[in-house]
Order: C-alpha cells, then structure tokens, then sequence
C-alpha cells in the first residue's frame, strides 16, 4: 500500500466545504455534538479534550495561530517551509526520530498550513498519546537549540518539489498565484498563496527561522485538541509535564485587512501547457461567520455545486460546451473569495460560461433561490457535519477549528442554527452584494491561443 | 512591494525574554521518550453473512455509533471484460448508470442524491465494478431505492450516452496535460504488454472509446452485473434482519445468468532492465515509475511482502522516501507498493523528481533496489511490524473504513475473517522472510524504469548514468513514429 508521504500543504489551504459544517440530522434524528472540556495552561496553552472509547486510537492535533497571513514580503511560503522543519527534531528528538518514534508506535502523522493556521497532529493507538505529546511538546519548547542551516536548506528542496509537484506541474496550477495579487489589494494577508514563491523559498535563512518560532511557536498561541481514547485525568497529567513548562510569549497580532476593494473589473490571462482553455471568475466576498457566510456557501452550490446545479445543468448538461463546471465560497478568518470555474470543451469558447455566470447571478439576485434548492443545499450540509464527526482527527480538528474562529469549541449548535435560519431571500441579497461587486476574471488557455481567453466584457 | 515589518513581529521578539520569567515549573527530564504502556487489543468488526436466493451474497457490519450507513455493491469484474478495442466500456458503463434509469432521468438522480444529502458513486477498476452509497440512514429507504435503481435499471439513454462519451473522449484528451497520469498508463503498458488485461487502460485511449457504442454498454451490463457474481457489504446503523430484508425487496428480483469465463494471460517473458523515456516537454519534474510484475493477492508472502514494502517505500520513514526526500530533498515524496491482484500484479517505485536531479534520483532507486536484497537490522525491521501492527487499529474507525477493508476480501475470494490473522501474520516475519522475498520478487536487472519527463533536459544525463538502455516512447508507450 503506497503511503504518500506528506506534509501536505492540505486541502486545508482551501477550507472550502470543510469549513461550513452544521449538525446534521433531515428530520427526526438529534443533532450528534462533539462533548469536550476545555481549559488553558498558566502559560496560556489551551487545551480541549474529548473522549470516544469507541475504537482504541487517538489523534492530537495542535493549531498555532499563524499561517501564510503572517508571512512578511519577501518571505511568502515561509509558514508553510516552517511547518517541514517542525518534523526534522528539537533538542531531546534527534533528526528522523520524530517519525520513526512514531511509526515504531504505530502512529502516524501530518501538518498543514493556510491563511490563517498552521495545524500538527498525529493518530495512532490509543497507548501512543504520551509519545504524541512529548514530541509535540518537544518541538514546542525546544526546537531551536538544534536548529541549522542544514534542515533548513534540506526542507526547503523538498517545499520546492511540492511546489513543483501541487503547481508548476500540474494543469491550471498557477490559478491562486495568479488571481490572489490581484483580488487582494498589495499588503492584504491574502495577497499571496500559501506554497509561496521560489524566489521568496530561496531567500529564507535561519534568522527567519528563529524569529518566526519566537514571535508565533509559543503555548499562548496553539491550542492542542485530543480526541478518542483515552482517561482524561492521566492526559491532563501528561499535558502538564510536558507542556507546562514552556514559557509563553508576547502575544503576536494578526494583519489587518485593507478595506480597499477592487476597483473594476480585471482580466488576466494566463497561458499554461494545457489541452483545453479554462475560465475562472473570482470575487473578494466574505470571512467565515460572517452574515452572509452560509448565503455564499449555498450560492456555490446553487450555481455550480455538482451536477444538480444549474451551470452543471446549462453548460454540461444541456448545451456541452463546457466539460467541467465549479464553484466555491472559501471563508477564511479575516476575508474570504468566491469563485466560479469551467473548462471548455474542444473547439469551445469559454465566452458562453461567463455569459451564463452573468445571467445565472443576476436571476438569483432577482428571484432568489427556489425552496428545493434550499433545502438541498442544508441537506448536503449536515450529511458533511455527520461524516466530520465519524473519525477522531476530524473532530478534533473541528474542534481547534471553533475554539480559534467562533472563540470556543461549543459552536457546532450555533453553526447549525444558521443553516436553519437561512432563507432564499439571504442567498438574494448575498448574490446582489457581493457577485456584482468588480471581480477577477483569469483565462488559463493553451500556448499560443491568447485568442481562446476572455478579454472583454460578456455582453 | 515591501511593507515595514509589523509592530506585531517587534513586540513578539522582545517578548521573548521577558517571557523566561514565567518559568516556575519544576524541569522535566526530557532526555528519553515516555515509555508506553502496552496497547488495547483490536476488536475486529463482526461480519454476518446471507445469501439471496438469487445468489447475491450480504455481508453486514452492524456499527451504531452514528446515524450512518455505507453500502458498497462489488462485482467480481471490472474492465478486464472490455473485448479488445472496446478499452473504456466497463468504465463507460459504470459511469452511465447514474444517467437514466427506466424511471428516473439523469438529472432526477443528481438532484435525488443532492437533496437527501447522500453519497452514490459506480465505478469500475481492473477486477471490480462498485456501486456504493454513504447515506445518513434518516433517508435509507429512500437512497437505497435509488442505489437498487441504477444497478437493475439502468437505461443508458442514448443521449446521455452520447454526451458521457464524448465527455470521457475529452477527458482522455485531458489526461495528456499530467505528466503522472501518462507515467501510470505508459508503466502499465509498458510492463504487461497491450494484449495483457494489467497492460491495457482502463479507461480506454481517445482510439477506443470512439468505437463503443450503446449496443455495447447494454451488453456489458447485460452480461457482467449479475447478483451471482456480486456481494452487498452493509457497515453501519443497521441490524442483519434489516439489512436482510431490505437486500430482499431491493435485489431479490434480480435474476442470475451465467457468466463468462475471462481467459488469463501469460505473464510476460523476462526481459533485462531498460529505461523508457516519454518526452514532456517543460515540464519542472520527472515522474518516475519502476518496476516489475510481482505477486497475486493469494501469495503465501502476503505478510512478508507487506513488510518488506513498508521499509522500502510504504512509509514516510521508509529508504525510498528517506533517501530521495529526506535526505537529498529531490523530491516531495517517494514510494512503492505491490498491487496484488487475481494474478501477479505490478511492483511499482514512484516519484516525482526535480528535472535536473533525474539522473541522481535513477542512480539512488537503483541503489535502494539492490540494497534492499542484503540482509535487513532489527531495529529496522521492528519499526516496519510494528508500524503495520499497531496502526492495524486505525483501518477500522469509520464505516466507510471497514468497507473499504472488506471491498477487497470479496473481490480476491478471501475469507472476512481474513484481517483477523494481519497482525498475527506480520508478527511472525523475520528478517529472513524479508531477504527471501526481496531477493525472489526484486531483480534489479529486470526493472522497466518509465520516466515521463522534459527530454531536452533529462536524456543526456539519465544515458550518461550507464543504468541501462534508454528508448524513447510516445505517451502511450508506443515507439515514437518517424518524421
């Protein structure tokens, strides 16, 4: 069985459907909860537990509050390249120990970076935990009296290969890179994505290194969740001796964000070893919780989630002038964007999907959402929430993900009551303010067919 | 555009020495790793077992922790049915059974599906077809109907079969813009040969899919989804009686037929390591696929090869990943794996290497694969058990999991309580077993070794490493035609 082995700069750096879970239940069945306790160590760690006995393994899995958004011009990528070189040892962890530690426990392991976090966790069998938090607390107190150019350069190789791999290798893969310098006025957090590029990848030294882990790497800026089986008095215990001692620091402030909003409509193109021309349509809309959070989520679905969607049923279905359509709302902590795609067919133009974007928002600006789809689209999400809910690492990291962006780990009721109140006139009023704001339209098209690219307005 | 550096980074870094003063903890000794306590035994999920009068066989796994259920339909083949030239048919015909049944259109059954919030999917890979659903059981009745629907009734409308056609033609034209997904096809062809089912692709090539008609999909269907050659596995919210009963009124009217006999093929002849070079030019890396044909599902080596693989590319710790990513950083990941089927499957080492370090990368497989025939330290081959041993207990959390760990048993006709003997078996291996089993299933002088990668900048360095001969192929494995 092939492990792919990853630090994956995850599809959390895309916490798109993720991001938006409800409780489930279509009728009659209670809404399933994550039971946990809470509660913070003198040097500010918090901590959340949360016992299922069920199946005799354990996930912990830390958040620090910082990822790309934190990044300083010239250095964008560097969360991401910090988050390898968490895995190459502290001081009591010689390097490769970390892992075969791990994996001689039966555990094993991951981490991955977006906008706004930098997430670490293991699952193994439930009498690894004490090996779990040792290491973590390790890498928490103690990593840079270890720390040199050496793992430094050496992560950097292998960020450079994930780059390769997740973008300059693969079709349409500089989409973000592309897009975000644009929707995102210069100094926005967001501005830049969170791989980063290899300029800034080969710029980065060992100072960077030690400022970073100082300013963010400290108890009172991580919260570590636990989740499955285990006795929560000897966990409490082991948090306690291993963490308890490492000494907080000033708390980092996150970036503002500019309110300066795209002043008009832009059009990029971008030519890429590619078959068929792609079209993509982004607008800066909202940040998760925001009001208008779940209207956006479900206007996604609406229009291009899937194949009962209504671009799905024009473009696809009907006409088949496109082969693939997509939307997402991505809800980040501090702003989010909305995005629509299609991919042509052969010897298509990808004009008629950003006619049908156009005329497919504009409706629903007009008319809402019809009552099916509505009901639809709250459905889909609480059959999500029911499948976060059915693996310990997926709870735990839900978990981390209310306690850092709703401000505590009880929200997943709340998350539910706006799925509930939400109505066909929200989803109006969403479509009517934020997709008829100026957006960001970005071509992807074969080498040499500038001409197969939008270039002007649809009308 | 640089911006000054935020009073936020300042504050931090002045903070961190105000900050010692909070250390009043007493200190830890922190010099050895805790030792762990022994570790709870892993219960196996208990398997219930009926057959319909019909043949249709049920597995059901009764898990009540959430409100959940996942159902997977398994049908013993997959597209090595696909007459030769029909390449793409079985998977053609998987994916038209979600596009018209005799009640329901093509878009009733997508917005069905989104509106009780479930999860159906049919698909077909080299052994196997699969129709599974994930569904809250609050719409069982209704998502099971569904399910039974595609399977018994399809009707493969022609003009969703034009349509789904010309979509899977258009996303063979699409493959050729991912250098991996070339290496994949091209391996395999290269590997088995194009008359061998493994050497084929399963989802046809732009040559095939064009000459399949619907006449053919009805056919196939006709021919391959029968309830005597498929099993039900039900893990989740459910009793047996249920699952039982349901089973009974949804499939019980599905009638047997005979099915035909696939004829094996012969393995090909051994032939001596070469390189195979497919040219994509531009591209940033090289994916490299190698290997040769290795073992089947029943090999008696099972454990041994298991833990074998995890030491030489199964795990993040292991030599392939260790060497190429950890050490030399050529790479974000490296691998292998023994894809064990009804016959000897391939054993392939991948990786995607950075363009210019494609001839070290070559030298260092090369090394690995020789190295891994000397004899293996304890301390190594403990680590490999043991990761397989107990990490066993993570396979089986959700009810997608267990499924997904049964699927395989029914397919390679192995006994359910087959995974009750993986950790007893992969105890029992020794150093010796791992010696035995490399030295027979690794020949490093009869590798195929496929790289899809930028010619103009990787040909001259790869011959220049002196591995072996070096031919140049189209994407499809083919020999490149002249100018």
């Amino acid at each position: 069985m092939p492990v792919p082995p990853s630090r994956l700069l995850g599809a959390a750096a895309f916490l798109v459907g993720a991001a938006l879970l409800s409780p489930p239940s279509l009728t009659a069945q209670s809404a399933p909860s994550i039971p946990f306790e809470k509660y913070t160590l003198p040097n500010g760690l918090e901590v959340i537990l949360h016992v299922d006995r069920s199946v005799p393994i354990v996930a912990v899995n830390t958040w620090y509050k910082v990822g790309s958004g934190d990044e300083q011009p010239g250095r964008t990528g560097f969360a991401h390249l910090f988050e390898h070189i968490m895995f190459m040892g502290s001081q009591h962890v010689p390097v490769g120990k970390f892992d075969q530690w791990l994996e001689a426990a039966g555990a094993s392991n991951n981490g991955s970076t977006n906008f706004d976090r930098t997430n670490y966790y293991e699952t193994g069998p439930s009498n690894a935990l004490p090996l779990m938090l040792w290491l973590d607390a390790d890498r928490m107190g103690f990593l840079l009296p270890t720390m040199d150019q050496e793992k430094l350069d050496l992560q950097r190789d292998v960020v450079k290969n994930e780059r390769r791999q997740n973008v300059d290798n693969v079709p349409y893969g500089r989409f973000l890179e592309s897009v975000l310098p644009v929707l995102f006025p210069t100094g926005h957090p967001y501005s830049w994505e969170v791989i980063g590029s290899m300029t800034d990848l080969s710029a980065a030294t060992l100072d960077d290194v030690t400022r970073f882990f100082r300013t963010y790497y400290a108890p009172n800026n991580a919260s570590i969740a636990i989740a499955g089986d285990f006795d929560a008095d000897s966990a409490k215990a082991w948090v306690s001796k291993y963490f308890a001692d490492i000494p907080r620091a000033t708390a980092p402030v996150r970036p503002t964000v500019p309110t300066v909003r795209l002043a008009r409509d832009t059009m990029l193109v971008v030519e890429d070893r590619v078959q068929l021309p792609r079209v993509y349509q982004v607008w800066r809309s909202v940040p998760a919780l925001h009001t208008d959070d779940v209207a956006m989520q479900a206007l996604a679905q609406v229009l291009a989630g899937g194949r009962s969607s209504r671009l799905y049923r024009t473009l696809v279905y009907e006409q088949q002038v496109m082969q693939d359509v997509g939307a997402y709302q991505q809800s980040a902590k501090l702003d989010g964007m909305f995005v629509l795609q299609a991919t042509a067919k052969p010897g298509q133009h990808p004009r008629a999907a950003v006619q049908a974007f156009e005329q497919e928002i504009a409706r629903i600006a007009r008319e809402g959402i019809t009552s099916r789809e509505l009901e639809r689209v709250r459905n889909g999400m609480r059959a999500r929430m029911l499948d976060e809910l059915s693996s310990v690492l997926g709870k735990a990291d839900r978990l981390n993900y209310y306690n850092y962006f709703a401000g505590t780990p009880d929200f997943a009721a709340q998350d539910q009551a706006r799925w509930d109140a939400l109505t066909s006139a929200d989803v109006q009023r969403a479509a009517a303010t934020w997709l008829q704001q100026p957006k960001v339209t970005l071509s992807i098209v074969p080498q040499g067919k500038p001409d197969l690219a939008i270039t002007g307005g649809s009308r | 555009m640089r911006r000054p550096m935020s009073c936020a980074a300042i504050a931090a870094i002045a903070g961190v020495t105000l900050s010692h003063a909070t250390l009043h903890a007493q200190p830890v000794d922190r010099t050895a790793p805790p030792r762990l306590a022994a570790p709870t035994a892993v219960t196996m999920p208990t398997t219930e077992e009926r057959t319909l009068p019909n043949g249709l066989k049920l597995v059901v796994v009764t898990q009540r922790k959430l409100p959940l259920l996942d159902a997977v339909l398994v049908l013993r083949h997959g597209t090595e049915a696909d007459p030769i030239g029909k390449e793409g048919l079985g998977a053609l015909t998987a994916a038209l059974l979600r596009e018209g049944t005799a009640g329901r259109t093509s878009l009733d059954i997508a917005e069905q599906q989104a509106f009780l919030g479930i999860r159906l999917g049919s698909g077909a890979s080299l052994e196997q077809t699969t129709v599974s659903l994930h569904a809250p059981t609050a719409v069982l009745d209704s998502a099971f109907a569904l399910m039974a629907d595609l399977v018994l009734r399809p009707a493969f409308p022609q003009a969703e079969f034009t349509r789904v056609r010309s979509e899977t033609l258009t996303g063979l034209l699409q493959l050729r813009d991912r250098a991996p997904a070339i290496a994949d096809r091209a391996f395999a062809a290269l590997l088995y040969g194009e008359s061998h089912p493994y050497g084929r692709p399963t989802a046809g090539t732009e040559t095939t899919v064009e000459t399949i008609t619907r006449a053919d999909v009805q056919r196939f269907w006709e021919t391959w989804y029968r309830p005597n050659a498929a099993t039900l596995i039900l893990v989740g919210d459910i009793s047996v009686e249920d699952a039982e009963r349901r089973a009974r009124a949804l499939f019980g009217g599905w009638t047997r037929a005979e099915l035909p006999l696939i004829a094996t093929a012969a393995n090909p002849a051994r032939a001596s390591t070469g390189i195979t070079l497919i040219d994509k030019p531009g591209a940033p890396q090289s994916s490299f696929r190698i290997g040769s044909v290795g073992v089947a599902r029943d090999t008696p080596d099972y454990h041994a090869l298991m833990v074998l693989n995890t030491l030489l590319g199964g795990s993040f710790t292991s030599r392939l990943n260790n060497n190429l990513r950890e050490t030399k950083g050529y790479t974000y990941g490296a691998g292998s794996s023994f894809a064990m089927r009804r016959a000897e499957g391939p054993f392939t080492a991948r990786a995607e290497i950075v363009a210019e370090k494609s001839d070290s990368a070559l030298l260092e497989f090369m090394k690995e694969l020789r190295a891994i025939r000397e004899p293996v330290g304890e301390e190594e081959l403990e680590k490999a058990k043991q990761y397989l041993i107990l990490g066993f207990a993570e396979r089986f959390e959700t009810t997608a999991d267990v499924a997904s760990q049964l699927a395989p048993l029914v397919t390679y006709d192995l006994p359910l309580d087959t995974w009750g003997g993986f950790q007893r078996g992969v105890a029992s291996v020794t150093a010796a077993d791992v010696q035995r089993v490399a030295t027979r299933y690794l020949d490093p002088s009869a590798l195929r070794i496929v790289i899809v990668g930028d010619r103009a900048r990787i040909e001259a360095p790869l011959r220049a490493t002196n591995v072996a001969p070096l031919q140049l192929r189209d994407a499809m494995g083919r020999e490149v035609p002249r100018p």
